[in-house]
């Protein structure tokens, strides 16, 4: 028909603000959107804080409670006990070191990774940028990241200050890197588990279960250097273990650092990243007909 | 008043897997990929079957929409009726982005807000101060767009003494009226709502019809109401399709989509017939054979004019002697199903108990009931002590009254509109100069 023509026509003339259709580019981040709703992100990351402190006694204070009361049992149990060697670093601050980066690292990823099941309800409900969600989730655990920083400065400043026997280097610049490795990294291991678990959520056994192996594999409670040669390459491969170790030599002087393995753990970052935006992409759109 | 399209839904489909997901699941998934890569289609996607919850279906997969075709301008208040798995809230849930269809497109101007339930996102550890901020956002305002109706919301929930109390401290009422607030001062062009005016009190249910009329005739806001209040529908929408296992099987206006919907499976609308059926109506009693509606002039009738009488006529049997009186009474519906009222003879003009077959008729007089459609209710009781119930077909005879816009012009000439109302009698005025 010479009509429809005409339509077609017609049709492309208007300027429609939104097509909703089957198909649409699993690479496209739609990050407008999501900048316009960064109010929403604000409110997220505020809610996190107020709703997982209300009604406790202690309130905020937990966020320091947590590192040093797990920093003390790691020094009664691998260091007295166990007796791992910590390199001649003294043993409160190279755990601190470590459970400081592993909590944010290990909370980023626990957290992303049952946004889709903890939101269900909501998702269901009303449409935002999914991407709000882990992102909001980031950003409260690099607060918290922040305050439990803090508490790790205070503590190093008093062995390098009084007692003396740390020795920080110029690499301690390389810290906001490391964050911000850390903090893409989570999010994108995260959105690959949060994207598979609203199917299978066999994932979600696993999970707790990886994430503890997970931080064996990486010189929390032990230094890199601790590990026999024929070994090395397995813990090198775990894209955490250099971050770890780069925060430490530059903190502490002890340690192990390469710009290539440095390099390694970016690139793995970056591609578990896109990864992880391709699954959640594809999921984001669907969920709600599997969850 | 044409206003532009502002949302343009093309063959919009839908297809859901049923069942528990296990471990058959991967092996789908696989198969589904393997097809992908080969360019071939979705192997499952085949099979889709109409979805009728009812009937036992042979494929794990249905369709739960199918070809869904409408378009809505700027200002429209459209309105989805449907049963329960008809298929509305799959396609409510398409058109705000939750889900993606399985086929087809839509396409929207502007700006779309969906209101599927009242407080999403609502914290109980929250003071409502916050929870309106995280609902708004939620719902797409930016902060200093609450922030500039904070007020107004405030005000329009009437929860000011309490809005800085965590919301797990509110009643329900107050709970729901909080987040309704923030919805109706939501802004967006294209306004989608299901269902969430079942809750509350009269007086706030009224307080967000009334709101949402406003919204749609003064600022020209589209909206989608999704409901299963009749009268609701009839009032707010002026447009309404039906769904029906997934299809649109009516696209027109509010109170014709309405009486189809009610009317749906009902056929012989004016007339009823057991005389040849070997199981009729009734009990031990009594029995109906037939019932139907006529004109003045004995001609049977479903599509009756407003100033013509016409007579609900019934047979009947009373089967055994009994020292009840047996009474054919009538019940009138309008078309929402609301009780009108209902009608019986005197018991002291009809016969005691005696077997026979009898005939009843009830003379509506013309001018009494006002255009529309109504259903009959035809039942025959025995009575005595208490109310023996021999048969009731509810919504039995079903008949439309219309109004020849010709000949009667004395009673509509200065109406614009409908004249509201189930009835409308002719009554004695006395109008006279006082001053």
């Amino acid at each position: 028909m010479s009509d429809s023509k005409e339509n077609i026509g017609l049709e492309n003339a208007e300027n429609w603000t939104e097509v909703i259709s089957p198909s649409a580019s699993l690479f496209d981040l739609r990050l407008k959107e999501v900048w316009r709703y960064r109010d929403l992100m604000m409110l997220l990351v505020r809610r996190e804080f107020v709703a997982t402190y209300k009604q406790t006694i202690l309130g905020p204070i937990w966020f320091f409670l947590q590192p040093i009361l797990t920093t003390i049992t790691f020094v009664l149990i691998f260091g007295k006990i166990a007796r791992i060697s910590t390199d001649s670093v003294p043993m409160i601050i190279f755990y601190l070191a470590g459970i400081t980066l592993w909590n944010y690292f290990s909370d980023s990823l626990n957290r992303t990774s049952t946004i889709f099941k903890d939101n269900a309800s909501l998702f269901g409900k009303v449409y935002f940028p999914r991407l709000v969600m882990p992102l909001s989730i980031i950003i409260s655990n690099l607060i918290k990241l922040g305050i439990q920083f803090i508490l790790f400065l205070a503590f190093w400043l008093y062995f390098f200050l009084v007692k003396g026997n740390v020795h920080p280097n110029i690499f301690l610049l390389l810290t906001p890197v490391l964050v911000v490795i850390m903090g893409i990294l989570g999010l994108g291991f995260g959105m690959i588990i949060s994207a598979m678990t609203t199917k299978y959520r066999d994932l979600i056994f696993l999970l707790t279960f990886g994430i503890q192996l997970l931080m064996y594999a990486t010189p929390i409670i032990y230094p890199l250097s601790s590990i026999p040669l024929r070994y090395k390459w397995l813990v090198l491969a775990n894209p955490m273990t250099s971050i770890v170790e780069t925060f430490r030599f530059g903190f502490l002087g002890s340690g192990y650092f390469s710009w290539g393995s440095l390099l390694y753990s970016i690139i793995v970052t970056l591609i578990i990243m896109g990864i992880g935006i391709l699954i959640f992409n594809k999921v984001e759109r669907n969920f709600m007909d599997t969850v | 008043m044409m206003g532009d399209i502002l949302i343009k839904v093309e063959n919009i489909s839908k297809l859901y897997r049923l069942g528990e997901v296990g471990t058959g699941t991967i092996s789908h998934d696989l198969n589904r990929w393997w097809a992908k890569i080969r360019g071939k289609e979705d192997p499952f996607a085949r099979i889709g079957e109409v979805n009728d919850r009812s009937i036992k279906g042979e494929s794990d997969y249905v369709w739960a929409l199918q070809d869904i075709n409408f378009e809505l301008r700027r200002g429209d208040v459209l309105g989805m009726i449907g049963k329960n798995g008809a298929g509305k809230s799959t396609l409510l849930k398409i058109l705000s982005k939750i889900t993606q269809p399985t086929t087809g497109e839509i396409k929207i101007k502007g700006r779309i807000a969906s209101l599927l339930e009242v407080g999403t996102g609502f914290h109980p550890e929250l003071s409502g101060r916050e929870n309106i901020y995280l609902n708004g956002a939620i719902l797409g305002m930016t902060k200093m767009g609450i922030k500039k109706r904070f007020d107004e919301i405030v005000d329009f929930a009437g929860v000011e003494r309490y809005v800085d109390t965590p919301v797990k401290r509110y009643s329900s009422g107050m709970y729901v009226r909080l987040a309704f607030a923030v919805a109706a001062f939501l802004e967006p062009e294209i306004l989608i709502i299901d269902e969430v005016l079942a809750v509350g009190d009269a007086e706030f249910q009224k307080k967000c019809l009334g709101k949402m009329k406003d919204v749609s005739d003064r600022d020209g806001r589209t909206i989608i109401f999704v409901s299963h209040s009749m009268p609701m529908i009839a009032s707010l929408c002026r447009r309404a399709i039906i769904l029906k296992n997934g299809r649109m099987i009516f696209d027109g206006t509010a109170s014709a989509a309405v009486h189809h919907y009610q009317n749906a499976g009902k056929e012989n609308t004016g007339f009823l017939n057991f005389i040849d059926d070997s199981r009729k109506p009734g009990d031990y009693l009594g029995e109906l054979l037939q019932a139907w509606v006529e004109d003045m002039n004995g001609k049977m009738k479903s599509e009756l004019l407003i100033n013509e009488g016409f007579k609900v006529v019934i047979r009947y049997i009373v089967k055994d002697k009994t020292p009840l009186a047996p009474l054919p009474n009538f019940h009138f519906f309008d078309q929402f199903g609301q009780y009108i009222f209902v009608s019986s003879p005197l018991p002291d003009k009809i016969t005691l108990g005696i077997p026979g077959e009898y005939l009843a008729e009830c003379l509506i007089p013309a001018n009494f009931f006002n255009v529309g459609y109504f259903s009959i209710g035809v039942a025959l009781t025995f009575h005595h002590s208490g109310i023996h119930v021999s048969f009731y077909e509810q919504h039995g005879l079903n008949i439309t009254i219309t109004e020849d816009m010709d000949n009667s012009f004395a009673r509509t000439s200065n109406h614009g509109g409908e004249i509201p109302g189930v009835v409308r009698p002719f009554l004695n005025w006395n109008t006279i100069k006082t001053k």
